[in-house]
This record gives C-alpha cells, structure tokens and sequence, in this order.
C-alpha cells in the first residue's frame, strides 16, 4: 500500500517538477544576477523550494539589503503557505509523527497543495514523499541549469527566458481576479502603486523589497477591512 | 559593506521553513478571526502582482517586449491556460518580439 501512494504521488508529481525545471531556470537567471555561484542557488532552493520567496530573496541579495529586510521579505513572499499549511493541516491524520508533518510542511508548494487536497481523504504521507522525490530535484536541477546556461546562453534567449516568473506570477493571480472582483481590484491597483512607488520621490529611495512589503501589507489590510472573506477562503 | 550570501540564504531558509512547517506540524484548527482569515486571503495576490510590474517591463532587454509578454500572459491566463503555458508563452513572445526588434533592415 505504501510502494502504491508513492508511485501515484511520482506519477502526479511528474509534470509538477517539469514545470518547475522550466521555472526554476529562470530563477537561477535570478540568481546569478545577484551574484549567487551554483552551489549557492542549489542549497537556496532544496532548503525553500519557493519561486517568489527566492525570487524575492535573490532581489534582495543583489540589493545588499540588511538581513532583518531578508528575513521579512521571505516571510511576506511565502505567507500564502501560511495559509495553505493551515489549510492541509486539515488533511493530515492528527495521530501522524510531527517530524512527518514537518517533512511535508517543508515543501509545500502551491502545486503540491493543489495535488494533496485533491487527494481523496486523509493524505497519505508517501504519497507526499513520490511527489516529492520529483519536484525537490526538479526544482533544485532547474536553479543549477539556469546559473550554468545564464552565462552561455545569448543574451536574448537569457531575456526572454527571465519573463518565465513573472509568467507563472500572473498564472495564479488571473484566474482568481476573474472569479473574484475584490482580487481583480487588488491586483490593478497593486501594479499601479508598485509602479507608481518606484517613481515617487521618498518611496523610490527605499528598496523594492520594502516597497513590496508595505504595500502588500497596506493593500491587503484594507482589503480585509473593507471586504471580509465570507465563506470558506481557499488559497491559490 | 558586503553581507554574506550564505548567511542571507540560511536566514531566507529558516524563515521560509518556518512558515510553511510550522502551521502544518502545530494548528490542528483553523483560524477563526475574521480580519486575519481575509488578511491571508488576499495577501498572496498582492504580493505577486507587486513583484511582477513594473518588473516584467524592466525584465527584457526592450520593455515593449515585456509590455507584449504582460498582456498576453493576462489574457491566457484570463482564459484558463494553465502555468506552464502562460510561462512560456511570455517567452516566446520576448524572444520574437527582441529577435524582430534588432532585426537588420
């Protein structure tokens, strides 16, 4: 039984970690434009396994940014697991180990929530671990390819493939911007105030890191104010 | 003065495992208040759309470029195309949007 939720979890796994190759080698382009060596950007994404948080996080290296702004952006780049974490807490057997529990945490991701929910009752923890054996590697090898390629690459193809992030970005905020009109709402004005922050004299003295974190939390706390969630929030 | 890269990757990983162990491992209910249901609601949507613009813009070589890349990664991804795909096709239309850019007349 066990051999069997592994080998499904591989099998769901799969084309999560070819699409996280594909991404993650624009995260590596990331990377070495901060500066990151390849062992570097491999250690940074086996331990986060996190496009926005590291693409965050690799900003912020570039940046030379104090390491208490670093710990703050990872923290508002990553809080939507936050809330997927709580949410599959909800999906484990309440009797499984907490170093399980805390194997499984360590790599969520907003597909590995997407396939652990859509598992049919309690999640069965090799299932978690085939899913796993595929994208860690898939992520960390496509981080690795890109600090490689990026520097042998033309420079056109290196342009074009570092729009690959921001691809996958809008893949999660449309389609719920479509469903939801608060969304849509937050996700114009959150381009507008970031362009216009990086314009406007005071606010574009501070790094885009800390721009970033003052407008999620603003843009978001009077969300929440003005438009409480009713029913049941479901994350990205 | 430099700061260490490996001390900002090990402090960008403690917090990142942080948050995505540590409510599995300890909440075994969900959260209740209203204002931070909605707050944690709504957050990842900010701060994606704050990272991607003006970024995307500033991404390629020619901005017209990921202007083209923008709306065309909107509207796929309006239209229900799924990640991989709205990812690369952001790529392809940078790479033929610079390709005819530079092109020789």
């Amino acid at each position: 039984m066990q051999g069997n939720e592994f080998r499904k979890g591989m099998r769901d796994g799969l084309p999560i970690a070819l699409g996280y190759f594909a991404v993650a080698f624009s995260l590596g382009i990331a990377a070495r434009g901060a500066g990151l060596t390849i062992a570097q950007g491999v250690v940074a994404s086996l331990l986060n396994n996190a496009s926005a948080g590291e693409y965050a996080g690799f900003t912020t290296i570039g940046a030379d940014a104090s390491y208490l702004e670093m710990a703050l952006i990872t923290l508002v780049a990553n809080a939507r697991y936050l809330l997927m974490s709580t949410a599959l807490s909800q999906h484990i057997d309440p009797k499984m180990p907490f170093w399980q529990r805390l194997t499984i945490g360590y790599d969520v991701t907003d597909e590995l929530f997407g396939i652990y929910v859509a598992h049919p009752g309690m999640l069965p923890p090799a299932y978690a671990y085939g899913a796993m054996s595929l994208a860690i590697p898939g992520w960390a090898g496509g981080t690795a390819f890109g600090i490689f390629a990026g520097q042998v690459l033309p420079q056109r193809v290196v342009s074009a493939l570092s729009v690959a992030l921001y691809g996958m970005f809008l893949a999660i905020i449309i389609p719920p911007a479509r469903k939801d009109k608060v969304v849509a709402l937050l996700v114009v004005l959150a381009f507008a105030s970031s362009w216009a922050c990086g314009i406007v004299p005071w606010f574009s003295a501070l790094s885009s890191g800390t721009r970033t974190i003052i407008l999620t939390v603003a843009l978001s706390g009077a969300a929440a104010l003005l438009f409480p969630v009713k029913e049941e929030a479901h994350a990205a | 003065m430099r700061h260490d890269i490996w001390t900002y990757i090990m402090v960008m990983s403690v917090a990142t495992i942080a948050i995505k162990a540590l409510p599995l491992a300890l909440i075994r209910r969900q959260i209740a208040n209203p204002f931070l249901r909605s707050f944690l609601f709504y957050l990842p949507y900010v701060t994606l759309a704050v990272m991607t613009f003006p970024s995307i813009i500033q991404a390629t070589q020619n901005p017209l470029a990921g202007v083209l890349a923008l709306v065309l990664g909107v509207v796929l991804a309006w239209f229900g195309a799924g990640l991989p795909v709205v990812a690369s096709a952001c790529c392809l239309v940078v790479f033929v949007t610079e390709s005819l850019l530079s092109a020789p007349v």
